[in-house]
């Protein structure tokens, strides 16, 4: 079974990495993009035996910082 | 007057911390592995230097702060042992929740590597005895994620309970009211993005930081 974190900064919290990136946009004449968000894509490769509940306490203990960060689970 | 610092594989400022520690204390410091689940019996200090520890994957210091080494610091810390972190070792310590917030990219997204000028915002610590209020000094830094970021509870507590540290005098990161270093609330944990071990012998260009480390084993004997 496999499931897909996702990390995102929460709304609010500077991402100067999604304003490079906007930047970089802007650059190349790609014109209405009204901001970028940068984020993570972690994939898990679980057993079966792995509750949703387990992973995510993965993520409040180490996948994701909770202080800036949100994170979805999606089974992929 | 023992002392230790952690290492973990990717730490580069280690050496540095050992020889800031020695030249404070007179005695060689112990070099701990991260892997050890124990720490040596009577340490006084306890630093986790700079670097990138594990590579930084995931977030600088997550990794690190699941080590198992770091358990045995917080329950140093919880038993009164000060500890330093510089640095990286400043990332750690938020990620293992010595400290509160966290260390997020630079605002200006660019590594920073030269000196600043810092203000001594409380120089009653164990960590500052040696600075008076509001001294100027002179440190460097070299990092890449020092913008310290918290929410507006957390840094009203840490402003009214007087745990800012330093403070830069510049812009330097994008720290959420010019932080540089705080302390935990029982003030024997210190972290902070410039580097003290840097600045300890007059051949590298000052020694401002060389007093943190001299005040601290001051305050640490007494």
């Amino acid at each position: 079974m496999k499931m897909r974190v996702h990390v995102t900064l929460k709304n609010g919290v500077l991402d100067p990495q999604g304003k490079a990136i906007h930047h970089a946009l802007e650059g190349l004449g790609f014109s209405g993009v009204n901001s970028v968000r940068q984020g993570k894509l972690i994939e898990l490769d679980l057993d079966d035996s792995v509750t949703e509940a387990a992973v995510e306490d993965m993520c409040r203990k180490l996948l994701a910082n909770t202080v800036i960060e949100n994170f979805r689970i999606e089974r992929a | 007057m023992k002392s230790a610092v952690i290492v973990f594989p990717g730490s580069n400022c280690d050496r540095d911390m050992a020889m800031a520690l020695e030249l404070a204390t007179g005695r060689v410091p112990e070099m701990i592995w991260h892997r050890e689940a124990e720490l040596p019996d009577g340490l006084d200090i306890i630093a986790i230097p700079g670097g990138f520890s594990y590579g930084d994957y995931l977030r600088s210091g997550a990794m690190a702060a699941q080590s198992p080494v770091m358990r045995a610091v917080v329950r140093a810390a919880g038993r009164g042992v000060s500890v330093l972190g510089v640095c990286n070792g400043f990332q750690v310590l938020t990620e293992v929740g010595l400290l509160p917030g966290v260390l997020m990219r630079n605002a200006g997204i660019n590594f920073v590597c030269r000196d600043v000028s810092l203000s001594v915002a409380n120089s009653q610590s164990i960590f500052t005895s040696r600075y008076e209020q509001d001294e100027l000094l002179t440190i460097p830094v070299a990092h890449h994620d020092g913008n310290y970021f918290a929410d507006r509870a957390t840094l009203d507590r840490l402003e009214g309970e007087g745990r800012v540290a330093f403070r830069y005098q510049e812009q330097v990161n994008g720290s959420v009211n010019d932080i540089a270093g705080i302390l935990n609330a029982e003030g024997n944990v210190l972290g902070m993005m410039p580097h003290p071990e840097r600045m300890i012998e007059a051949a590298h260009g000052g020694t401002d930081g060389l007093r943190l480390f001299e005040g601290l084993v001051g305050r640490v004997l007494a």
